[in-house]
């Protein structure tokens, strides 16, 4: 069973290979191919999966290890897999999800010519999405952490004629880099301290290290965690990188790739548990992401990008109940599962939307599509249920652990956090019930409309020269776009339940995470009647902002808030200011420092050698009498010297 | 004299000689030093290296007195009056240092050094001379002569081959190859009839048996003096003598005086 | 009087030529000096002769007198020479590695 791990990786990879390297003779069937290794890749994990059921608990890991890949004394890196329950759970995730996005893209992908290097990126992506979440080691893990962020540039930038995807590609790739940076340090900084990278070793011998190093390593991958998981500070990329294609949003910015922050934090729980500044640092940045996320989700009026601000806070979510340490672990992936139902279905569905409405991604020219598109309708609206968390539905089970183990944390950061995470629920009951009654209810603004503004930022160029001018002709996909929403929306509803009642995901995770149970301050009914109460609030609200009233096509200015919000909160000026400005103004400052101080030591150096010199110069200026005179006092010291010498 | 040479202690007479002369001879040394005119240098130095021959006379080195004195102040010392001759006599030298800082450092050395020598003597512990009775009792040439012959043989006929390389160095130092052929008589006067220069010989000096002849130009033929008939050395003092006005004032007092006579001649007569 | 007197001469005649040989620029004064130098020596030499009462002192004096006089032919030929090149006889002059 052991061999099978290394297929996993390798179907994907085989399929990138193909793909990439086989040329135009492969584009009639390349979306086969992409497909179908996806699927076995898929198929294997099942098989792997019931393998692991077979077992009892305590057995249920399982290794294979495929060579040494730089065999240096003390310095031992391998090619090595480790299959636990918590890596199976990724891997049924990302090869689950993402066949069904493989097969997703066919249809939606259809008309364009480079289809066949879409798949390729694709399975490049899901090759070293799985290398990430099945590596035994750090570096590994390094290895594929890189290579979904190559991926992820790749398919942001899939249509490079836009710039503003190349763009967007670009901003990613520098913002992940620097989460990058902090994985890279934290490995070192591994290294350097137990002296190995492998999972094993380094997890099992946090007792006996400082706290200091320990936090040190918590921060930094927090860092990375912030980054590829676009989390507070490192936060800006998401909302851009929806310039990608949309079954890449779902896969990569949605389901899966997104989540590795939350693996790795995970992951690393012995670290985190021994750093408790750590985790209160992870806490933090997952309420602040988590709310930061859901400001913004409210004001976007790109589809896309309100589902992607509403990643951003549902991962802050996740983020959050990693940073709970033992009490949420179990619960942060168990939301990162659900939501890779409810997120992916959510994308598909508003790319279904797009595929019918010519591209377009303004909510504010939809309305009233449920009639046109039944089944996108439906499986959207299930989706929509289980993020904002309906009681029976996925999102409910996991979310609403999530916030008793906020509570849980005790004291006042337990209150704080647990308002937090209810605050989060109330926003996200918002902008989601805004999201659903812009698209699918209200009049049909999409008919007699003027010209799209070329102003309109939210507009994408796409859109403009396709349908602008045209009244788009909404319609339902095809066959190969609505099976996997369907399928979807079948986890989105039943993932909940299934894993929540009688804690069946948690016996299940409880070997590789540990679990805790919390002591709430309050009681769990207490929580779940809340957490259905502001939910209730925040679509009421939602509905008599959006519902009863007319949108109008072209957004209102709007309130400071909701135009910074528009502005993702500023996050862009933010880091133009700080980062950019400051970056320039350092940079000029350590160049008037090189030219002043640097240069200044070094021409010093120069200038009084030189001058040194010049001034010993002179003794050698060529005449007879002062080489004599030299002579003769050399003479004279000898004389003292055999003086002394007798004196002696 | 030579019983006085073995003794621990020299003679008052010796004493006596060596305090007056030694005191010369520094004052000459400082002299030599000193003096601006490199001729004065010399003579001063020749001074103190006849007080040198007479001390060497007083050690009981007589050859070398009388070779000093032969040697080095009949011969080397004139050798240096040739030069300081050849090179310009009259050429003061100016004292001040041109190189920075090179006199203080000269005297400061120079006062060190004569310190730690005389330290160095003094701490020599020299007490015990055996005097050179016994060494000179067959002649101090002859006594010389037989180490010279023997002993230092070989340094001797080095010598001799020093002595002859330093002529023929000399010699080949100061010749001067020429590099260009003579002109001829022929030649010369082809050139000074190209130049157009002075084609007749100069003039010579005019001739007046009551005048050194030398010193006075001779006149051309239109009555003036030209002074070409006049040698260099005497034109750059501005020693010419002009004549020409003389023999026309003493023509004028021969008159006056023969009219005086004429006329105390017609006073008489009357 | 102690005959290590003269040997008290010939230090100070040495010394005052050194220092004439620094001080001064021209070549035949400095070589005077020189000279004086050597003549101080020949005086240390004889001196040293009487104290160990053989004649090798004198010996070595004498032979100094020869290589000094060689000495001079040849360096007097230099000062020539260096005045015909230069019209000038200053050891200062000559302080580049030409002429």
């Amino acid at each position: 069973m052991e061999n099978l791990i290394a297929l996993l990786v390798a179907a994907p990879l085989l399929g990138a290979a193909v793909l990439l390297c086989g040329g135009r003779r492969l584009d009639a069937v390349g979306h086969v191919i992409g497909t179908v290794l996806a699927a076995v890749s898929f198929v294997i994990g099942a098989i792997l999966f019931a393998d692991m059921l077979g077992k009892d608990e305590e057995h249920r890991a399982i290794a294979q290890h495929l060579f040494s890949w730089i065999p240096v004394e003390g310095f031992q890196a391998d090619v090595a897999f480790q299959l636990d329950q918590l890596s199976m759970t990724f891997v049924l995730l990302i090869t689950g999800v993402g066949s069904l996005i493989h097969l997703y893209s066919i249809g939606y992908m259809e008309h364009d010519e480079r289809r066949r290097r879409f798949f390729g990126y694709l399975n490049l992506f899901l090759a070293a999405m799985l290398l990430l979440v099945l590596a035994d080691n750090y570096l590994l893990l390094y290895v594929g952490w890189e290579g979904v962020g190559l991926a992820s540039y790749l398919l942001i930038g899939f249509w490079q004629h836009k710039p503003s995807a190349a763009t967007a590609a670009k901003k990613a790739f520098l913002v992940n880099r620097v989460g990058d940076m902090g994985l890279s340090i934290a490995i070192m900084l591994m290294f350097t301290t137990f002296g190995t990278f492998a999972f094993g070793p380094v997890l099992e011998s946090t007792g006996e290290t400082s706290e200091g190093t320990l936090t040190a390593i918590g921060l930094m991958l927090l860092l990375a965690a912030c980054g590829k998981s676009a989390q507070v500070p490192l936060q800006s990329w998401l909302g851009d990188a929806m310039e990608g294609p949309t079954p890449v949003s779902a896969l990569i910015h949605a389901a899966t790739m997104v989540t590795a922050g939350v693996y790795l934090i995970v992951r690393s729980g012995e670290i985190f548990n021994a750093a408790p500044d750590a985790q209160l640092a992870t806490t933090v940045v997952g309420a602040v992401t988590l709310l930061f996320g859901a400001i913004v989700g409210c004001a976007k009026d790109d589809i896309k990008k309100a589902l992607a601000g509403s990643t951003m806070s549902q991962i802050g979510y996740m983020i959050l109940a990693a940073g709970l340490g033992p009490i949420g672990y179990v619960f942060a992936i168990m939301h990162l599962v659900t939501h890779g139902f409810f997120k992916a279905g959510l994308f598909l569905g508003a790319g279904s939307v797009m595929h019918g409405m010519n591209d377009e991604v303004d909510m504010r020219k939809y309305g009233g599509l449920r009639k046109y598109m039944p089944v996108t309708f439906v499986t959207f609206g299930l989706g929509y249920l289980a993020i904002i968390g309906f009681p029976g539905l996925s999102g409910f089970f996991s979310k609403d652990k999530i916030i008793e183990a906020a509570f849980a944390k005790g004291g006042t950061e337990g209150w704080i956090l647990g308002s937090v995470a209810l605050l989060g629920a109330a926003i996200t009951a918002y902008y989601m019930t805004r999201v659903m009654l812009l698209t699918f209810f209200g009049e049909e603004r999409w008919r007699n409309q003027p010209t799209a503004s070329p102003a309109d930022p939210s507009v994408e160029p796409a859109a403009e020269h396709q349908g602008a001018h045209a009244e788009p002709h909404p319609h339902e996909s095809p066959r190969s776009m609505t099976i996997p929403m369907i399928v979807l929306a079948f986890g989105s509803v039943f993932a909940g339940a299934f894993f929540g009642i009688g804690d069946r995901f948690m016996h299940w995770l409880e070997p590789v995470t540990e679990h805790a149970h919390g002591h709430p301050p309050i009681g769990a009914t207490t929580v779940t009647l809340s957490t259905v109460a502001v939910m209730v609030i925040g679509v009421g609200a939602a509905y008599l902002q959006y519902g009863r009233r007319p949108v109008p096509v072209v957004a209102p200015r709007g309130s400071l808030l909701t135009r910074a919000a528009r502005r993702d909160l500023l996050q862009d000026d933010f880091n133009h200011v700080v980062l950019v400005r400051g970056g320039e103004h350092l940079t000029r400052s350590l160049v008037y420092v090189d030219h002043t101080l640097v240069d200044g030591v070094v021409n010093g150096t120069a200038a009084s050698m030189g001058g040194f010199s010049g001034r010993l110069r002179k003794l050698q200026n060529g005449y007879a009498r002062s080489y004599a005179v030299s002579m003769f006092g050399g003479a004279a010291i000898l004389i003292a010297a055999t003086l002394l010498m007798r004196a002696v | 004299m030579s019983a006085q040479l073995a003794a621990y202690s020299t003679s008052t007479g010796e004493a006596f000689q060596f305090w007056v002369l030694g005191t010369v001879a520094v004052v000459g040394a400082l002299c030599t030093v000193f003096m601006k005119k490199a001729v004065h240098s010399a003579l001063c130095l020749a001074g103190t290296m006849i007080i040198l021959a007479v001390f060497y006379l007083a050690n009981g080195a007589y050859f070398l007195g009388v070779v000093q004195i032969i040697v080095y102040t009949g011969a080397i010392m004139m050798l240096f009056l040739f030069v300081v001759m050849l090179v310009g006599v009259t050429a003061a030298d100016s004292l001040k240092e041109t190189i920075k800082g090179q006199r203080w450092l000269a005297l400061l050395c120079g006062l060190g050094f004569g310190i730690l020598l005389c330290a160095g003597i003094g701490n020599a512990s020299l007490n015990e001379f055996n005097g050179l009775a016994q060494a000179n009792s067959g002649g101090n040439v002859e006594g010389l002569a037989a180490l010279i012959f023997t002993k230092y043989v070989f340094a001797f006929e080095i010598t001799g081959a020093l002595l002859i390389t330093a002529a023929v160095g000399a010699m080949v130092l100061t010749h001067r190859e020429r590099t260009e052929r003579a002109k001829t008589q022929r030649e010369l006067a082809e050139e000074r009839v190209r130049e157009n220069k002075q084609l007749p010989p100069l003039p010579a000096p005019g001739v007046y048996a009551r005048h050194n002849a030398v010193d006075i130009a001779g006149l051309l033929p239109d009555g003036t003096a030209s002074e070409l008939t006049v040698i260099k050395t005497l034109r750059d003092r501005g020693q010419i003598r002009d004549v020409s006005n003389d023999a026309i004032k003493d023509l004028k007092a021969l008159e006056q005086r023969s009219e005086e006579r004429l006329g105390r001649e017609e006073e008489a007569t009357k | 009087m102690n005959p290590v007197n003269y040997l008290y001469l010939a230090a100070l005649l040495f010394t005052i030529g050194a220092t004439g040989v620094l001080i001064r620029r021209n070549a035949i004064v400095v070589f005077m000096c020189v000279e004086l130098m050597l003549n101080a020596c020949n005086l240390a030499l004889v001196a040293f002769s009487r104290m160990h009462g053989n004649l090798d002192g004198q010996i070595i004096a004498f032979f100094t007198m020869v290589v000094a006089a060689a000495e001079v032919v040849v360096g007097l030929a230099i000062i020539v020479s260096l005045f015909r090149s230069r019209h000038s006889a200053s050891v200062d002059d000559a302080s580049l590695m030409k002429l």
